[in-house]
């Protein structure tokens, strides 16, 4: 990689060990990658609980942490995503003490870093948006995704060693989506569904995902009439990483890219063409099929306040015979409260929790815990990943959830 | 047999492949603590991979992965190295974190060119990275 003076200044470690450490780690990625030079990015977004991180990790932030001030801040603005616990809720959601102490740790050595302990995946909705352009390094593939997307932004998945290295640096290595070449379409997906409940936006995503197949490929979705919401669009795209692997896409004539298909299909260039139906939804849907499920969850991503104020309206007035977990981010909690969503939701028997996420706080610790093995969610990022946690889930709309959660968790056919 | 990688990182290693046409992700696929793929649609479902050669397809999920390699080295449940078609960035940025051996990129589907079980040499320190396969029967080893 072609290095500035700068980023020469950077190894020889004129900014300290942690710059030095995190320039050398962006050179071996970029290099990996083909990068050929670094591009200035603006925000950082940090992945880092402690279910990822284990105690070697939170170890190794904690050595970072301990070198002087000066030569371990970050010199961006750098926010976390959701942490593995929500302490107000630990001990109702069996987690152990151990894990408790795991996430203090790895907190007090990131505040030390300098970071923002923004604790969600949902920064795109409630901390500062990137815009059309801003080259960013984010964590979260959900963010990623969105933010290239939906924003026009230029981001890699950055996982959360490189994501500190580019709060640390200022910089990552420029490759993949940082390139005005990678951000062409390589598939063209017709919609021939129009999604209406979130889940359905998340069944599409997963389709199109699998059809996509890995991270270098960018879908370009046609046939979507209605300009869909931010929520919607956040359930598409998350499910859309979540099975892909995928990090961009492109919904013509609705994301800031495609106002036409032509704008992004490579020139002179055939790319491959398939179709989604509503058959392929159902079929998608029915794969994720139970009877009754121990657990109603809704998160990954966090719930927006939108979000919230439906789930309060589905369950006023009703009470929740099996756990409805409701996870937000510690942005929307203080809203959700002063709107009287939290209390309506805790009344009926579900639990707000803010700043985690639950596949990524010891799920399977949790299964064991409370007994839960089936879980319900309109989440089709959660049915695709909490099966490795040992959880038979259930993918149902929002309403279909709430009823499973107040039938005892039977679900109706 | 030999076929070359168009990237690597890491140490030369040599172990028995685990293959399958199917993805890898620590987060979604793996039971760290038990060593062993525990998501039921995997096609190495309940199969231990620590010490083995993975072969796959693509790289997937989220970017857990960055961290994961770093702590299931740690506690000594890791596969040997990783061999995939194609990579994502979390692979290669856990792969560093960790130092890790990983190839990626090769002219044909590398599932399909390596047998499971087979002794297989992985060195990525030269110019042109490369698995070969020492023995095809794992017995010979």
């Amino acid at each position: 990689m072609k290095l500035t003076d700068e980023e020469e200044a950077l190894r020889a470690g004129a900014r300290g060990a942690a710059a030095r450490w995190a320039i050398e780690h962006q050179i071996k990625v970029g290099e990996y990658l083909g990068a050929g030079d670094f591009v200035a990015v603006s925000q950082a977004h940090i992945m880092a609980d402690t279910e990822s991180l284990g105690a070697a990790g939170v170890e190794w932030l904690e050595r970072l942490a301990g070198l002087p001030g000066a030569e371990r801040s970050v010199r961006i603005p750098t926010i976390t995503d959701p942490r593995g616990t929500d302490f107000a809720a630990a001990q109702r959601l069996g987690q152990q003490p151990w894990m408790l102490d795991l996430e203090r740790r790895a907190i007090a050595a990131l505040e030390a870093l300098g970071v923002l302990m923004t604790n969600t995946c949902i920064n795109y909705q409630t901390i500062m948006p990137p815009v059309r352009g801003e080259h960013v390094a984010y964590g979260d593939t959900g963010v990623v995704v969105y933010s290239n997307s939906v924003c026009g932004a230029r981001s890699n998945f950055e996982g959360g060693p490189s994501a500190l290295s580019a709060g640390l640096t200022g910089r990552t290595p420029r490759y993949g989506y940082h390139l005005d070449e990678r951000r062409r379409a390589t598939l063209v997906v017709e919609a021939r569904f129009a999604p209406r409940e979130l889940d359905e936006w998340g069944a599409l995503g997963g389709i199109v995902g699998k059809l996509a197949g890995d991270y270098w490929q960018v879908p370009a979705v046609v046939g979507i009439e209605r300009v869909p919401t931010s929520d919607e669009l956040k359930h598409f795209g998350a499910a859309l990483a979540s099975y892909g692997s995928v990090a961009l896409f492109h919904l013509a004539g609705i994301t800031p890219e495609a106002q036409r298909l032509d704008d992004v299909l490579p020139p002179g260039q055939a790319v491959r063409s398939h179709e989604v139906g509503e058959a392929d939804i159902r079929a998608f849907r029915q794969s994720y099929a139970l009877d009754a499920v121990d657990v109603v969850v809704f998160s990954a991503p966090q719930l927006s306040l939108i979000e919230m104020a439906q789930v309060a309206g589905l369950v006023d007035g009703r009470r929740a015979t099996v756990p409805l977990l409701v996870v937000t981010s510690p942005q929307v909690k203080p809203d959700a409260d002063r709107l009287g969503l939290t209390a309506r939701i805790e009344a009926a028997g579900g639990s707000v929790l803010s700043g985690m996420c639950f596949y990524q706080s010891y799920a399977r610790e949790m299964a064991e815990a409370n007994g839960w093995q089936r879980l319900a969610t309109n989440s089709a990022k959660l049915v695709n990943i909490i099966g490795g946690y040992g959880y038979r889930p259930a993918l149902l709309s929002m309403p279909a959830c709430i009823d499973a959660a107040c039938s005892g968790g039977r679900i109706a056919r | 047999m030999m076929f070359f990688a168009s990237a690597g990182m890491g140490r030369r290693v040599e172990g028995r492949a685990l293959v399958a046409k199917d993805g890898f992700s620590a987060r979604y696929d793996l039971d760290r603590g038990r060593g062993v793929f525990s998501r039921p649609e995997h096609k190495l479902a309940g199969e231990s991979f620590v010490g083995r050669v993975l072969v796959l397809d693509a790289a997937k999920g989220g970017v857990a992965t960055a961290w994961m390699l770093h702590e299931m080295k740690a506690r000594g449940m890791i596969p040997a190295a990783l061999v995939l078609n194609a990579v994502n960035p979390i692979m290669v940025q856990g792969a560093a974190l960790a130092d890790f051996t990983m190839i990626s990129g090769f002219d044909r589907d590398i599932t399909q060119a390596i047998p499971n079980g087979a002794l297989v040499e992985v060195d990525p320190t030269g110019e042109r990275p490369f698995i070969r396969i020492v023995a095809r029967d794992a017995q010979h080893m």
